[in-house]
């Protein structure tokens, strides 16, 4: 991999395009945005009436009503709480496994998908749309295909956790690559650097920090993220909660959305506290 | 020791330098002209970091290697950077700044590992005691003064045991003291140590203090090359234009003349 000749440090400011300095021009995106809108509109079926009526609906789905026991989210139903607790920390470990996973794929990636650290025009295209095609497709529609592939348990939902944080990752820590300081690797390589010295000792240093911060931020993501992929059958949380909510076992269910709620909750506290060290 | 041979730069499409044929040997030589006659980007050329359009650079004799050969870094290594911008990594210490120039000394395998070779760590020690900063080495650079970060990038670019320093306006980012201190480092190198010191100045009191030699562009050019006793205000006025005399009435080294577009990120 080689650096380029780094440019001048351009100007800092830069103005505007003549587009947006224009007000006409301004007014003419601003209509634009409105049609878009109301054109999205329609086929969404939006009706006040049927969200009046539908809230009574929801109020005995919370709450429970007369006519039939045991309906309703209160109190949660806590009896098969160490299996729920067992499913969220297996769905946890699928966050990390996954997450590092997706680490250990975007990193080289990012560097062939950065334009200052990429050997050629074709292969930073190609690693780009790459990662688009990773981050395109959803999760639950990649956690299904490996599910298909290699069959139901927490392996596909890792699979898929760490291939779609990929491409997440591999654009997040490219932009961080694009971002750097290129004095920095300048000097380096004038000492006479060998390529791989002046990535590890003059690149690196500059994007730990992001590459940390970002990453984490993923993890975060991926922890909610995964309570989903059981519901496809890809192991963790998300199977016991589809079957409640279907089996109409909402104090079950109650149970099981405390305690993602409150993992999340804790996980995203942990995670920004960290966060907030490295910046 | 350096020489170019019609040496033609183009950068982003404009030609930097045309048709400059220069030998520099050792010594304290400047380099003056005014912004954008090519000062910087003939630094970098006589380094390999951009490399020669036309005509050539030879470093001992030898032409520079092509980029990203064995060669040329063989060559780099010989020469030590020194920048404006003093470009250190910023989240490093001083100390593991000036092991940076010591990598081209190890295998990037070994750089990878983390492990130093042997005597390492107590040269660059030395170095930063040389430059009046052995206090300082477990600092990290980013929060060192603009004057102290460029002593660290001296010491860097010694770290290299290099036969010739290259300071691309090494003071113009300074205040004037912190200015006078780097040039009395760069000098001593040149006057002890007998390293050949090529550097961009621009205040004309600090190139007549110092310098051997003087080398003037302008547009690209080589338009005077002799000692600075003959460079006159006539001269230099002709070098800048009627308006301006650079250094003039200004502190040694004091120079803020800087271009439009310059970083103080790291200042």
């Amino acid at each position: 991999m080689t650096i380029r000749v780094p440019e001048p440090p351009l100007p800092i400011y830069r103005p505007p395009p003549a587009v947006l300095r224009n007000q006409r021009w301004r007014w003419a995106a601003s209509a634009t945005v409105l049609l878009i809108v109301a054109l999205s509109l329609g086929g969404s079926e939006i009706s006040l009436p049927r969200l009046t009526q539908g809230s009574v609906n929801i109020v005995h789905y919370l709450f429970g009503s007369a006519e039939r026991p045991r309906s309703g989210y209160f109190p949660p139903d806590f009896s098969n709480g160490l299996v729920y607790l067992q499913q969220m920390l297996l769905t946890v470990k699928m966050a990390v496994v996954g997450t590092t996973g997706a680490v250990i794929l975007a990193i080289p990636l990012s560097f062939l998908a950065a334009r200052n650290t990429t050997p050629n025009r074709l292969t930073y295209q190609l690693t780009r749309r790459l990662l688009d095609l990773f981050r395109g497709v959803p999760l639950i529609v990649m956690a299904l295909i490996f599910v298909a592939a290699v069959g139901l348990g927490p392996f596909p939902g890792i699979l898929a956790l760490a291939i779609h944080t990929a491409g997440i990752l591999g654009k997040l820590f490219a932009e961080g690559i694009e971002n750097i300081d290129e004095g920095q690797v300048e000097a380096v390589r004038s000492s006479g650097a060998h390529p791989v010295q002046v990535l590890s000792h003059g690149v690196w240093p500059q994007i730990i920090p992001h590459l940390l911060s970002m990453t984490l931020y993923r993890f975060e993501s991926n922890v909610r993220d995964s309570t989903l992929l059981g519901i496809v059958g890809a192991g963790g949380i998300g199977y016991y909660i589809t079957e409640a909510i279907r089996g109409f076992d909402s104090r079950s269910a109650s149970a099981i959305l405390i305690i993602i709620l409150s993992s999340v909750f804790l996980i995203d506290f942990l995670s920004a506290k960290l966060r907030e060290r490295l910046s | 020791m350096i020489e170019t041979n019609r040496l033609g730069v183009s950068y982003r499409g404009q030609p930097a330098l045309t048709d400059l044929s220069v030998t520099i040997g050792g010594g304290f030589t400047a380099v003056i002209g005014p912004s954008g006659a090519g000062k910087s980007t003939l630094m970098r050329a006589l380094n390999g970091l951009i490399p020669a359009g036309s005509g050539q650079v030879l470093f001992q004799g030898t032409p520079l290697g092509r980029p990203g050969s064995a060669l040329l870094r063989i060559q780099q290594r010989r020469m030590g950077m020194v920048f404006q911008g003093f470009n250190l990594v910023r989240r490093l210490s001083a100390l593991e700044n000036v092991l940076l120039g010591r990598l081209a000394a190890t295998s990037p395998w070994r750089s990878l590992s983390g492990w130093l070779p042997h005597g390492e760590r107590e040269l660059a020690l030395h170095l930063l005691d040389r430059v009046g900063l052995a206090d300082h080495a477990w600092q990290r650079a980013d929060q060192l003064s603009g004057g102290q970060q460029q002593r660290v990038g001296i010491a860097r670019a010694l770290a290299q045991q290099p036969q010739v320093i290259l300071a691309d306006e090494p003071i113009s980012a300074l205040d004037p003291k912190s200015a006078a201190e780097v040039m009395a480092i760069l000098h001593g190198i040149q006057a002890q140590d007998g390293l050949a010191v090529i550097a961009n100045l621009h205040s004309l009191e600090t190139v007549r203090r110092y310098a051997g030699r003087v080398i003037a562009l302008r547009a690209g050019q080589l338009v005077f090359d002799d000692v600075p006793q003959r460079l006159t205000d006539n001269v230099a006025r002709e070098l800048y234009g009627q308006d301006a005399l650079p250094g003039e009435s200004q502190e040694p080294g004091g120079n803020q003349e800087l271009p439009p577009n310059v970083h103080f990120a790291s200042a």
